[in-house]
């Protein structure tokens, strides 16, 4: 397993350039792989084979439980812990505890938003094969890069060096595991 | 018989549409450019990775030394304060709200630039927003920062602060969450947390170019602090897809918020009884003063940072344009509203309403009433004019300006009415004291010391941002013609 790298990667100049390598890596059927881009690239999820990202599902809920927060918290305590009449108002009513919950709403749904997308990218992470490479410097600055693992289904080292050579990859290296 | 007519109306019309569209090309709408001179992608990790990793400059030691000086008036005053009772500052009966609440409303509007930037002008692809955004957020934290002290040292008592929270106490009793200040409360520390959040999620592939190139210059101690915040963050596109839609989404509620938080800041006034305050023009008066005044002082911050490290390339003449329309858009809205105020004191026939109001423009604190008209209703229609918004340092001027102007708006508002309420008994006339001006100068100091260390260890400019905007990262580029080969030949300038 030691002996293994991690998986082979291929540079790419240009944003277009890594778009139709990206598309054919698709369509070659690999599913272990990934583009390494300095800022996202305008439809490349869509020339990867990626699905919509599923961080809304998480903020939903986020913004659910803030809203019941606000609410419960506004009704327990001005209407069942310590019931006081505060300028012969009623003790619980939704509108003046609207305000409040509006903000626990906002709130709570930018946490979920962060944690949902640090979750689903299985971030933090600080060791990564990726990372142990000096081509990370230029992939997050100016270059392009396509990265195969070595456990997909489809890898095969020579052919997979192939299809990245052919698709237009240049600089083609193992990362070391 | 109205659809059948309109079935044969639309027949006729659709038929002569094709020939047209073969014969007429659309037009080709030239777009602004984001960043000027055909920069390349190294070129602004370069230039902007470079003012953190460069020597630091003794303008900067200066300066740094000068808002540190500053910013111990305000450690000073609040020292003082804590020590004797909030009786130090120059409120009494009848004006018992005042610079304090000045001051938090003035440095919460300033705030709300940033997000405005951050997050509606993300929802509306205004793509010129990305070389200016990360210094406003840093600005709308700073600000939120130098807003907070006010409110939470008028309490009198500050380290009772914590009653403002629901946290059981040992009196046992509740917030009344009826009270538009406890609204406050959530608003204000909900726009501070998020507002934060954002900026940080912003800041993350960023810090991990840092990481990366300090990793690469062996500076094993900076690499292993960016690092930390970085996350890990290695560019791949299953990530990317992830943090743009979170980044979307933040946006999407950053923009409710900040139109709520000066909503309910103005609620503070609006809702309660008091001629002058108890208007309901006053939330989205408030909400366009906030965005004026912090475009102000962005324009105050930016232009400076633009000539000293060199940036024209990045924050074009185009970026200058489109602040100085908005400030003049803002100040207009806020110029109607002083009017409205007026046409509707007089049309509602209110005579304390009435007097409210003729007392604000001819009373005792006219001189700031006129400040106010001067600075924000005049200064800002300067800029309908294109000589005056190519002139960077007329521009800079005219924020100065915009941002005394907003400080006068506040005072005027709580002060006059104040001063002046139901009962001609209890009239009375309000000045600072000198503890009251030391807190406000010195949070200048602390504003100052805060956005020095911004630009001296944090990235000053979203790179990858900036870079999603640039024609290289458009994967169509060469389409388009010949530019798209031309970007890929250029190395680092």
């Amino acid at each position: 397993m030691s002996e293994q790298p991690y998986g082979l990667i291929a540079t790419f100049d240009t944003a277009a350039g890594l778009y139709h390598a990206a598309e054919q890596v698709r369509d070659a059927g690999y599913k272990n792989w990934d583009c390494i881009t300095p800022c996202p690239v305008h439809g490349l999820d869509g020339a990867m084979g990626l699905g919509r990202s599923r961080v809304p599902r998480i903020s939903l809920c986020g913004g659910l439980i803030g809203f019941t927060t606000g609410m419960s918290l506004i009704y327990w305590s001005g209407a069942v812990n310590y019931p006081l009449i505060v300028g012969g108002k009623p003790l619980f009513s939704p509108m003046f505890a609207f305000p409040v919950s509006y903000e626990l709403t906002i709130l709570f749904t930018a946490f979920a938003t962060i944690i949902g997308m640090f979750v689903l990218n299985r971030l933090p992470r600080h060791y990564h094969p990726v990372l142990k490479d000096d081509v990370i410097l230029r992939g997050l600055d100016d270059k392009f890069l396509i990265v195969i693992e070595t456990r997909d289904p489809s890898f095969d080292a020579i052919h997979t060096r192939a299809l990245l050579e052919n698709i237009g990859g240049t600089d083609i290296k193992e990362l070391e595991a | 018989m109205s659809s059948a007519a309109s079935h044969a109306h639309a027949a006729t019309a659709a038929a002569p549409r094709a020939p047209i569209l073969d014969e007429v090309a659309p037009a080709h709408l030239p777009r602004a450019t984001l960043v000027e001179s055909d920069r390349s992608m190294g070129w602004v990790t370069d230039k902007i990775c470079g003012i953190i990793e460069g020597k630091t400059p003794r303008w900067w030691w200066l300066l740094f030394a000068i808002s540190c000086c500053v910013a111990s008036f305000t450690v000073a005053g609040i020292t003082y304060l804590v020590a004797t009772g909030v009786g130090v500052w120059g409120h009494a009966n009848p004006v018992n709200w005042a610079w304090d609440i000045v001051n938090f409303v003035f440095w919460i509007g300033i705030g709300h630039a940033g997000t405005l930037i951050s997050a509606i002008l993300c929802l509306l692809r205004q793509k010129w927003r990305t070389s200016i955004n990360r210094a406003a957020e840093a600005m709308t934290i700073f600000a939120v920062v130098c807003a907070a002290i006010f409110p939470v040292f008028h309490i009198g008592r500050v380290w009772f602060a914590w009653f403002l929270f629901p946290l059981p106490n040992y009196n046992d009793i509740w917030q009344n969450y009826r009270s538009p200040l406890e609204w406050d409360v959530f608003a204000v520390s909900t726009y501070g947390t998020v507002s934060v959040l954002f900026w940080y999620v912003g800041l993350i592939p960023d810090l991990a170019i840092l990481r990366d190139r300090f990793l690469a210059a062996g500076n094993k101690l900076r690499a292993w602090l960016y690092g930390f915040f970085a996350m890990g963050w290695r560019g791949s596109n299953r990530h990317w897809s992830n943090y743009e839609m979170a980044y979307l989404i933040l946006a999407g509620i950053s923009t409710p918020l900040v139109l709520s938080v000066h909503t309910i800041v103005s609620f503070d006034f609006a809702v309660s009884l008091l001629p002058g305050w108890h208007t309901t023009i006053f939330p989205p008066y408030f909400v366009a003063g906030a965005i004026f005044s912090g475009f102000g002082m962005v324009l105050t911050l930016m232009l400076p940072l633009r000539a000293i490290y060199g940036m024209q390339d990045l924050i074009t003449q185009y970026h200058i344009d489109c602040m100085c329309k908005i400030v003049l858009a803002t100040g207009t809205i806020v110029g109607y509203a002083y009017g409205m105020e007026f046409f509707i004191a007089w049309y509602g026939a209110n005579p304390n309403e009435g007097f409210a109001f003729i007392n604000r423009a001819f009373g005792h604190y006219a001189w700031a009433y006129w400040w106010m008209i001067g600075c924000n209703v005049i200064t800002p229609q300067f800029f309908w004019f294109k000589a005056v918004r190519n002139n960077t340092t007329m521009v800079w001027v005219l924020s100065l300006f915009v941002n005394v102007g907003m400080w006068f708006e506040r005072f005027v508002i709580i002060v006059t009415s104040l001063a002046r309420d139901f009962l001609p008994s209890s009239w009375g006339y309000y000045s600072p004291s000198i503890v009251e001006i030391f807190t406000f100068f010195g949070t200048f100091g602390v504003f100052g010391v805060l956005f020095l260390l911004f630009i001296r260890f944090l990235p000053v400019m979203p790179m990858a941002e900036i870079k999603s905007v640039m024609p290289q990262s458009d994967p169509h580029a060469g389409h388009d013609g010949d530019h798209g080969h031309a970007l890929a030949a250029h190395a680092r300038h």
